[in-house]
């Protein structure tokens, strides 16, 4: 079995690089033969990735634990979904993961596009198959999943396995890995298009038009893989947060900063005709972070506690990297006169300009983040001294950067094309600023005297109330022309127009995670020693220890610790924080309780028991407003897919073209009609 | 081009406040990575600066102390001469790697006494493989297809 996975493997690196060739020869020498034959590669790549992961999976299944990779990652108690789910829990079986979801996204894009891009699709296969055949190289030749463990010249099968990590045995940790890298793995194809159109030369932005939807897809994947491992960290790492900063998170963030940055910036493209050049370096930024990601995470360097450049694939890695880079920036200097601007900038007042301000903001984000999480390597280069820096510094840059966002988020989408006067500012935006302000009077009334909390609360009020009005205005215009209530002419209004409508409610969904992030400001914890009969006072909760019961089962021994909970005064039933000790990973873990409600969490972990074995360590955590993050996951989601459906009325943008600017100050044009669909 | 200048103006502006924010939150949070013998050769230096240690949890020398966590960490896996007593006493749970002969990352000051207060504790365990397979064969165990 695992020499018809190893085969595969190795035949499918074969066909990736046959694939690059037979398409770049087919390009250059017009051969149209040689890419048909290359395109037919691509799917041949796919069916032997799908026979290698599918003999692995059955492996894993089966509990052939004569296999490395089984006994590292499996067991025989374990449950049948964890045994399919250790496909990602090692290095081997995740990096076939990667290769194996590109390998599906490329047959299905040279799929789509048989017919379509004559000239540029070669140098899509070319580009796709390059990062392939990069993975798959890795498999075959570096991180095989499919090694036996060996004693001289016989094979061992060692009975049983490690089991999965058992922080690893939840539920969203089933789905999380595999969402984050549809995400990762998705931006292969704006990347592949973007180098095409580069290399034909192509004056338009038809890889943009093409792969919007592309690009919407892979974000939103992407946020979904963020928020499903914040959730997990959340429910099982019983350190009462969602959000560390650490490398692996910020790897996480990186490319969905850029790529998000390239949703905003590719409609100053499609509109006006500019970034393009910063278009370019977007995507790219925004896979080569993918890449940069996937490195971090899968090459082992962060999880050393002691260097950050080491582990068997890293040099693979940078190689790689600094190849593409190098490649991408010579390609892009190449083809600057492709890539010229049809229009200028105006004014300092003009939807243009947010655009180009909120890029900035969500560069700079990027590049702090980056910095932090690079900074033991920078440090050690510059100084020779390893120095690293922690969770207070990503704050202190990124919770200012957040709150200019949010600002933009309102402004923005209201603010008009070209130029806009302060008149024209206060008509669109003086209710939302008025409500703002006085919820945040109202808020410092009630005792709140965190000056970030307050100027987040302020910004999601200004935003949320510019939205609630572009809706109401929008459904109302509907309402009186078709006589339909407002609830219909909203559902009319967002059909009309779903990217814009989508894209207002993505920004309603950010309110939502804002609002939760800014929970964080109350926080309230406390550690104590619990004897059975005490009591603990946290916030209006107050906790009675009532026991402790443990037992076994095959997987795991366990012990839990129940309490009786009430807050003032009022009974609340019990919770029963648990902690576990694997058997077959001899690993104990924490299962928290946590009672989950719309304004605040109780959220229990049970550490084990005090030294003398009579009393129970707790920490407790009252953790305000983090339900709001994941209701706000939720908005964000649902506004990502209404942008995907088509508009009903076929939208086309006619540029706006510079012809000269004017001597004098031109009054601005009328405010924003919103029965029309000009935006 | 008067407009360039004023997004000029804005840009340097906004980047500068962030700049500002950045080195301000590095002098506040940079920790220095450090073996215990490093430690020492630093001399007085120790104290002042904070520090990201490595060692080895010695084993039978954790002890929990009201909320309190104290072990002794030790320079090198089999035990090593160079001991030095840390104290933890921060508000994260201890992570559920962190016992006897666990590889360990104590983050925080020295005090005069030589005493490490510790504000945050990473832990890993010790390699786990050499556990399962017999001795000897561990070396053995990533070859073969």
């Amino acid at each position: 079995m695992e020499n018809v996975g190893a085969l595969a493997v190795l035949l499918a690196f074969c066909f990736a690089v046959y694939a690059i060739i037979g398409s770049v020869v087919g390009a250059l020498a017009k051969r149209t033969f040689l890419a048909i034959s290359a395109r037919r590669a691509v799917y041949t790549v796919w069916v032997l990735l799908t026979i290698a992961a599918a003999v692995l999976v059955t492996s894993l299944i089966q509990g052939d634990f004569r296999m490395a990779y089984v006994a590292e990652t499996s067991n025989r108690d374990m449950p049948s979904v964890y045994k399919f789910t250790a496909w990602w829990g090692g290095m081997g079986g995740s990096l076939l993961l990667w290769a194996w979801l590109l390998s599906t996204y490329s047959a299905v894009v040279v799929w789509q596009n048989r017919r379509k891009f004559r000239d540029m699709m070669p140098w899509v296969t070319a580009v796709l198959m390059t990062t392939e055949g990069f993975f798959v190289m890795l498999i075959a030749f570096v991180a095989s999943p499919f090694k036996v463990l060996a004693q001289g010249k016989g094979i061992v099968d060692v009975g049983d396995g490690q089991g999965l990590n058992p922080l690893l045995q939840y539920w969203t940790m089933v789905i999380h890995p595999p969402m984050l890298y549809l995400g990762y793995v998705g931006f292969a194809v704006p990347f592949a298009f973007a180098i095409a159109s580069l290399m034909t030369k192509q004056p338009g932005d038809s890889w943009i038009h093409t792969t919007r939807r592309w690009t919407l897809v892979t974000w939103m994947f992407q946020t979904t893989g963020i928020l499903l491992g914040a959730g997990w960290a959340y429910a099982v790492l019983g350190w009462g947060g969602y959000w560390g900063w650490d490398p692996v998170e910020n790897a996480s963030l990186l490319p969905w900063i850029t790529a998000t940055a390239f949703l905003h910036s590719v409609m100053m493209q499609e509109k006006k005709g500019m970034m393009k050049v910063w278009n370019m370096v977007l995507v790219a930024s925004t896979f080569f972070l993918c890449i940069f990601g996937t490195f971090l995470t899968r090459s082992g360097v962060v999880s050393s506690v002691h260097a950050f450049a080491s582990g068997t694939i890293g040099p693979y890695f940078v190689t790689f990297l600094a190849i593409g880079i190098a490649g991408t920036a010579y390609l892009i200097l190449n083809r600057l006169e492709y890539l010229k601007s049809e229009s200028q900038l105006e004014s300092v007042l003009s939807r243009e300009s947010s655009f180009l301000f909120n890029n900035l903001i969500l560069l700079a984000s990027c590049f702090a983040i980056l910095w932090g999480t690079l900074f033991p390597v920078i440090s050690e280069a510059v100084t020779g001294e390893k120095i690293s820096v922690d969770a207070p510094f990503f704050n202190r840059v990124n919770i200012p950067i957040g709150l200019f966002l949010m600002l933009l988020t309102g402004v923005g989408p209201l603010i008009a094309w070209r130029r806009s006067s302060f008149e024209s500012l206060k008509r669109a935006f003086f209710w939302p600023a008025a409500s703002g302000v006085g919820v945040a009077l109202g808020l410092f009334a009630a005792g709140v005297h965190h000056f970030y909390a307050l100027v987040s609360f302020m910004l999601c009020t200004f935003v949320a109330v510019t939205v609630i009005i572009e809706f109401y205005k929008g459904a109302k215009a509907i309402g009186s022309k078709s006589g339909q209530n407002l609830l219909m002419g909203m559902m009319e209004l967002t059909h009309r127009n779903t990217r814009r409508y989508g894209g207002y409610l993505v920004h309603l969904g950010i309110v939502v995670l804002f609002v939760g992030f800014t929970g964080k400001a109350f926080d309230l914890n406390a550690t104590v020693e619990l004897g059975t009969g005490q009591t603990l006072q946290l916030g209006h909760f107050t906790m009675r220890s009532v026991g402790m019961e443990s037992g076994q089962n095959g997987n795991y021994q366990w012990s839990r610790l129940t309490l009786a909970v009430s807050k003032d005064g009022q009974d609340l039933g019990t919770m029963s924080p648990e902690r576990r000790f694997y058997v077959a990973s001899k690993q104990p873990t924490s299962e928290v309780a946590i009672r989950r409600r719309l304004d605040q969490d109780l959220y229990v972990n049970y550490a084990g028991p005090s030294d003398d074995g009579t009393k129970a360590v707790i920490q407790t955590f009252v953790n305000p407003l983090v339900s709001w993050v994941w209701i706000g996951y939720w908005v964000v989601l649902i506004g990502t897919l209404i942008c995907m459906i088509p508009s009903k009325t076929k939208l086309v943008f006619p540029r706006t073209e510079v012809v000269g600017i004017a001597k004098h100050d031109i009054p601005t044009p009328e405010e924003v009609k919103h029965d029309t669909v000009e935006n | 081009m008067n407009n360039y200048w004023k997004f000029g103006t804005l840009t340097v502006a906004i980047l500068g406040v962030l700049a500002w924010l950045a080195v301000g939150g590095v002098k506040e949070t940079q920790t220095y990575f450090k073996t215990i013998p490093e430690v020492r050769v630093m001399g007085d230096q120790a104290q002042v600066k904070r520090l990201r240690v490595t060692g080895w949890v010695k084993p039978g020398s954790i002890s929990h102390q009201g909320g309190n966590v104290q072990f002794m960490m030790v320079d090198a896996e089999a035990g090593g001469n160079d001991h030095m007593a840390v104290v933890y006493s921060g508000i994260d749970p201890l992570p559920d790697t962190f016992k006897d002969h666990a590889q360990a990352v104590a983050e925080g000051k020295l005090d005069a006494n030589g005493v490490f207060h510790a504000t945050k504790i990473q832990a890993k365990c010790a390699s786990k493989y050499e556990a399962q397979v017999p001795q000897g064969n561990a070396a053995a165990s990533h070859t073969g297809i």
